[in-house]
């Protein structure tokens, strides 16, 4: 992991500190790849968090893990390898597993499999521990330019999908049966789903790793759903929650040499827990004063 | 409150002749011919497994039929159709997902339709629908809450408002009497009769007991035994037509509130695997 240059040092001068930073293309490479990221990974996180399909998108990072290490030893660069297996996963996960309870084995094995392509292609690459290291945890300072914008097309993409399906989505993420009935495409959906989730991965993958993936994909979501329950407000919670996280670790890991996915995750972990915290306490006040609290919106409505 | 064209009073809501359902080769239950005059209200009875859900399955087009003929409004049953309005068995629900109500009946409106809703344009109109149906099932009070915080009555009155949302003349009702007290049955069938009345819709209502809806039901259709039976309670819930309906002596006994309990099925015709001596109550 690259550490950012170590004579930079913090000044109470904000503006001059971030010019400071700016002035280098690697850093500015990182905070747009980062925000770049942030944005898709959070809007891709309410839906994966309300699915509750966390364990698919942590499957996805690791079918990742081979393709990138595959890429590494082909001589390719490995965001191509990332997109490839990711998509192919999904496309995989989600034609063979349907029923719920199936799901989880059939992700788990698939994961099992890969994660063994992942160890061969290590090992048939000499010299390719960094390589490893930084597809394992992220290499966000390493980001360039042309990555950069392979990774503004990719998120556009998933952004694009997510809106054209957006409703549909939510109708059957939440209510499978009647969606169904209202000749929704819910199989269709589910792989749509899962291909966007590839494809959030796939440059998530840059910024903090395979194996931290879900600082950015899950807690952010996470939080927005203890914040609010609409779904566009969760999501844009979610998007300034991870935003937030991929901003500060990587100012900070500016001026502290460990390594920016480490501050990332911590962030992510912090804004989780304060979240968890004060929303219990919040819970718990209102269940003191009593229950039947309604909807703002909905206080003043009359019975049929 | 309806916008759409009233079906031609001598047109039924649903038409069935010689009807038979099953998956695959093997039918669970045949030769059903009934109509349902439009505004009827119906309860769909029999044990459990007879294949009343089937039945919806069909009507709702999920299902085709394995033989006979079906329309529903008029036309053949078709996926998707706007004038029905279901509520599936509450279950299926999962109740810890961070959904409000108001936003679970909305998607009853355009939760169907691509893209996301324009932020401009007919919000405020969607807006009301669905606080129309949200204040048709009384539900306003708690409606902007989580759907985890509400209790199982308080869920199946969202879920109706999300059928009732975009205006059908057709409600399929999979057992939303299930797993509620007495109580809040008998406040749920005053509440679809109510407004079954009021938006002159026909309802089909899946049950386990007849009792709770006899007040509330013009017609029973009765499943059991791969038959099917059809026609007012008092003629179908009765010891001749209920033995003929299972090949077996049945007893219906009528209490003095005119409440009906059948006595002498066996388990075993509901489950041919199961032996159960009891008497199922309707």
């Amino acid at each position: 992991m690259i550490a950012a240059s170590g004579s930079a040092s913090f000044s109470w001068n904000l503006v001059s500190d971030l010019s400071q930073m700016l002035s280098y293309q690697f850093m500015r490479n990182a905070f747009l790849a980062g925000t770049i990221v942030s944005v898709v990974a959070g809007v891709v996180g309410y839906f994966v968090v309300l699915r509750r399909t966390a364990f698919a998108a942590h499957a996805l990072s690791h079918i990742g893990f081979a393709g990138a290490a595959g890429a590494v030893l082909l001589g390719v660069n490995p965001v191509w390898g990332l997109l490839t297996f990711c998509l192919g996963g999904a496309l995989a996960m989600g034609s063979l597993g349907q029923r719920l309870r199936d799901r989880d084995t059939v992700i788990g094995i698939v994961l099992a499999f890969m994660l063994g392509l992942g160890v061969l292609f290590i090992a048939l690459y000499s010299g390719f521990s960094t390589e490893a290291y930084s597809i394992l945890f992220g290499e966000i300072l390493g980001i360039s330019t042309s990555d950069v914008v392979l990774t503004a097309v990719v998120g556009a993409i998933a952004l694009a999908a997510l809106g054209a399906m957006y409703r549909p989505l939510l109708f059957a993420s939440v209510d499978e049966e009647v969606a169904v009935a209202r000749r929704v495409p819910v199989r269709l959906l589910s792989i749509a789903f899962l291909l966007t989730v590839a494809l959030a991965v796939a440059v998530a993958v840059q910024v903090v790793g395979v194996l931290l993936i879900f600082s950015l994909l899950v807690t952010p979501a996470a939080v927005a759903e203890r914040l609010t329950m609409r779904p566009a407000s969760a999501m844009v919670a979610a998007v300034a929650v991870s935003l937030a996280c991929s901003w500060l670790g990587l100012a900070i890991g500016y001026y502290v040499s460990y390594p920016v996915s480490f501050f990332i995750t911590s962030l992510a972990f912090l804004a989780y827990a304060l979240t968890r915290t004060a929303t219990a306490l919040a819970r718990r006040r209102a269940g003191r004063l009593g229950p039947g609290r309604t909807g703002p919106e909905y206080a003043g409505g009359h019975p049929g | 409150m309806s916008s759409h064209p009233l079906t031609p009073p001598d047109q039924p809501a649903v038409c069935a002749h010689d009807l038979a359902a099953g998956y695959g080769e093997s039918a669970v239950w045949s030769h059903a011919t009934f109509d349902v005059a439009p505004g009827s209200f119906v309860a769909i009875l029999g044990p459990n497994g007879a294949g009343k859900s089937t039945l919806l399955r069909q009507l709702l087009g999920l299902l085709r039929p394995l033989a006979g003929r079906l329309e529903v409004l008029g036309e053949p049953p078709h996926r998707g159709n706007p004038s029905i309005g279901y509520v599936p068995q509450a279950r299926t629900l999962d109740p810890e997902v961070a959904f409000r109500g108001v936003d679970l009946v909305r998607l009853g409106l355009d939760g169907h339709r691509f893209g996301f809703a324009p932020p401009w344009g007919s919000r405020a109109a969607r807006q009301q629908a669905v606080e129309r149906a949200v204040a048709s099932v009384a539900a306003a009070g708690y409606a902007g809450r989580r759907l985890g915080a509400m209790s199982g009555g308080e869920r199946q009155r969202l879920l109706l408002a999300q059928a009732l949302v975009g205006e059908p003349r057709l409600l399929l009702l999979d057992e939303p009497l299930a797993s509620m007290d007495v109580r809040n049955q008998a406040a749920m069938v005053e509440l679809i009769s109510s407004v079954a009345l009021e938006r002159r819709l026909t309802v089909l209502l899946v049950a386990h007991d007849l009792n709770p809806l006899r007040n509330a039901i013009d017609l029973v259709c009765y499943v059991a035994n791969g038959r099917v039976a059809f026609g007012p309670p008092e003629v179908v819930v009765t010891s001749e037509v209920l033995s003929t309906l299972y090949g077996a002596p049945v007893e219906v006994l009528v209490d003095s509130r005119g409440r009906r309990f059948v006595v002498g099925i066996e388990e075993e015709t509901a489950h041919p695997h199961r032996h159960g001596p009891d008497g199922v109550s309707l």
